[in-house]
């Protein structure tokens, strides 16, 4: 399978904080590719990046087998970005700020195609209406038009989702899943939300601190045998206390204010009978995928006994 | 490059903030104008009091369209940068707070050719701006007051330019305070680079042209000799050497000549070589810049 991108040691410091250390990671043809981490993990620094925004302090990186400091422009060409927050020109309207960003990117700007592109995002109505006038999903609509008016074959979305509602993420989702599968593009989508990633990526990396936490195959990752499961109590420090005596006492992670256990998402329905039979009053139980969960899976996975005491 | 130019020219002129100068212009220049059609001739008289008795003057033809677009010309060229400021001082920094900057710097244009082309806006725009001017204090003067003998006060006196002499002089001089006003642009163009909010720029500029101003008018012997000389604000106001004119002996002035041409043409030249340093030093800058907004 060809390589899109490759990163080889990638480091950048900003004065003595480093904030990619030592980053190597590959993305491969037709990927949507995860890339996941915490706030200030280093994520929009790696795009950044990517992007020649920001250069970095070591480290190589080949986008399309060629290297991204001696072919940028031929590189940039083949890229389309959505980059943070989609600002763009608030005094112009839809259609020149689309306009003005394919001529840049080296395409005609005919009539048909500016329309069609943002009928794709469904902006089309509004293509004459100031970008002032414009929510926060549609201003993030537009800048995917932006990325996507030069038909490029690598697509990156640093948090693309950001400041939409329910219907604005679902809809990002549908057009990421559409862009890969229809069109054969390789999205590298950025996200500190792993259930947001889970749903769309095929691989993915985690990163902490400039660092690779973990990099593979989603469906590996996120192996169902891992879900985390948080379970909501009025006594959580007695609950423990029962739940320390049975089979269940493995699966606790440690954590004082909360009971979390990582588990099979299969057997919350037998969970779920173990807790009613020791008596313990349960308000909620939630299987999470939130990335703080999944970090703390990777971190305590063995070490998982609760000392309860406090 | 040219698709760049037309881009950066879209966005200038798209912005409110552009017609502010023009029309700050136009109305500045149409109060000089209607205060000297209503008292022109005896302001005319107060500014050449006293010299009556020597020189054989008729006050209500010296207030004729010359005489008005020199005097706008002394009033407004010191002001006009802050008006460039306002515009070139943005071109940068205004896309780095808007957030635009970080995806234009992300398209497969050079970041030079980014600089390049906003800097060519720039000058678009100073042109379009001194042309503005002259339409309105030239060709709006003429119109209104006419045309005849422009009079030039000097520190040694006044001269007369003969009126068919004239014309010629302020193409020339129009043509310095672009050159001029082009380094206020690369100013203002170069702190724009360097900073992340527009209104930063546009008050470093002008404080940098205000305080060269000073220490170019002072007349202390130090800053005259070593630092004059390294200052631009020495050299904007060589445009009125155009309307300096030779003598023959028996102090007839010169029809077609100008007194000080190598000091002017020394003007021309410091002001491109900083116009060169400056516009070099904001490409430099910005292609080693991490855009981080």
């Amino acid at each position: 399978m060809a390589v899109i991108i490759k990163v080889d040691n990638l480091s950048k410091k900003f004065n003595e904080v480093n904030a990619v250390n030592n980053l190597s990671f590959t993305v491969n043809k037709g990927d949507v590719y995860g890339f996941l981490g915490q706030n200030g993990a280093g994520k929009s620094t790696t795009i950044r990046i990517l992007l020649t925004l920001i250069k970095p302090t070591s480290g190589s990186i080949n986008i399309f087998e060629k290297n991204l400091a001696t072919h940028r422009k031929e590189i940039l060409q083949q890229i389309g970005a959505v980059i943070e927050k989609p600002d763009l020109y608030k005094y112009l309207t839809a259609y020149q700020n689309l306009s003005i960003f394919a001529k840049i990117s080296g395409v005609k700007a005919t009539k048909d195609l500016l329309m069609k592109q943002l009928d794709v995002v469904g902006l089309a109505e509004r293509a004459h209406s100031k970008v002032k006038t414009f929510s926060q999903g549609m201003k993030q609509r537009l800048g995917i038009a932006v990325a996507l008016v030069h038909n490029p074959n690598l697509i990156i979305l640093d948090e693309p989702t950001n400041g939409l509602d329910p219907q604005g993420i679902a809809d990002i989702r549908k057009l990421i899943t559409q862009l890969s599968k229809d069109q054969g593009k390789t999205i590298l989508v950025s996200s500190h939300l792993l259930s947001e990633i889970e749903l769309i990526a095929n691989r993915i990396i985690i990163i902490d601190k400039g660092t690779k936490v973990v990099e593979g195959n989603a469906a590996e990752l996120l192996d169902p045998a891992k879900t985390i499961v948080q379970v909501e109590t009025v006594d959580i420090s007695g609950a423990k206390q029962k739940l320390l005596q049975t089979t269940w006492a493995t699966n606790i992670l440690q954590s004082t204010n909360n009971l979390r256990f990582q588990m099979n998402k299969a057997d919350i329905p037998l969970l779920t009978k173990q807790l009613v039979d020791l008596g313990i009053d349960v308000l909620s139980i939630q299987p999470r995928h939130s990335l703080e969960d999944y970090f703390l899976s990777l971190t305590t996975q063995h070490n998982h006994v609760d000392t309860v005491a406090n | 490059m040219w698709t760049l130019l037309q881009i950066e020219l879209f966005k200038i002129f798209k912005k409110p903030r552009t017609y502010l100068a023009f029309a700050i212009i136009a109305a500045f220049i149409f109060l000089i104008q209607i205060g000297l059609l209503a008292n022109g001739k005896d302001w005319m008289k107060f500014i050449l009091g006293g010299l009556d008795e020597t020189m054989d003057m008729e006050y209500g033809k010296l207030m004729n369209g010359y005489a008005v677009c020199f005097f706008v010309l002394n009033l407004l060229l010191v002001h006009v940068p802050i008006l460039v400021a306002l515009v070139a001082g943005d071109l940068v920094s205004g896309e780095a707070s808007m957030g635009t900057l970080r995806l234009l710097a992300a398209k497969p244009v050079s970041r030079s050719q980014i600089i390049l082309a906003k800097f060519l806006a720039s000058a678009v725009y100073v042109f379009a701006l001194l042309l503005w001017i002259a339409v309105i204090s030239l060709v709006i003067s003429i119109a209104v007051f006419g045309v005849n003998d422009l009079v030039v006060a000097k520190q040694t006196g006044v001269q007369l330019i003969e009126a068919d002499d004239v014309l010629w002089r302020y193409f020339y001089a129009f043509g310095f305070a672009f050159i001029a006003m082009m380094v206020v642009a690369a100013i203002a163009l170069l702190l724009s680079v360097l900073s992340e909010n527009s209104i930063g720029p546009i008050v470093a500029t002008v404080g940098i042209i205000i305080v060269c101003t000073l220490v170019s008018e002072m007349e202390i012997p130090i800053y005259q000799k070593y630092i004059k000389p390294y200052l631009f604000t020495t050299y904007m106001l060589g445009w009125k050497g155009f309307f300096y004119i030779n003598s023959n002996q028996d102090g007839e002035t010169i029809k077609g000549s100008i007194q000080y041409l190598p000091a002017i043409l020394k003007s021309v030249a410091a002001l491109l070589a900083y116009i060169i340093a400056l516009v070099s030093a904001s490409i430099f800058i910005f292609r080693k810049k991490d855009i981080l907004s």
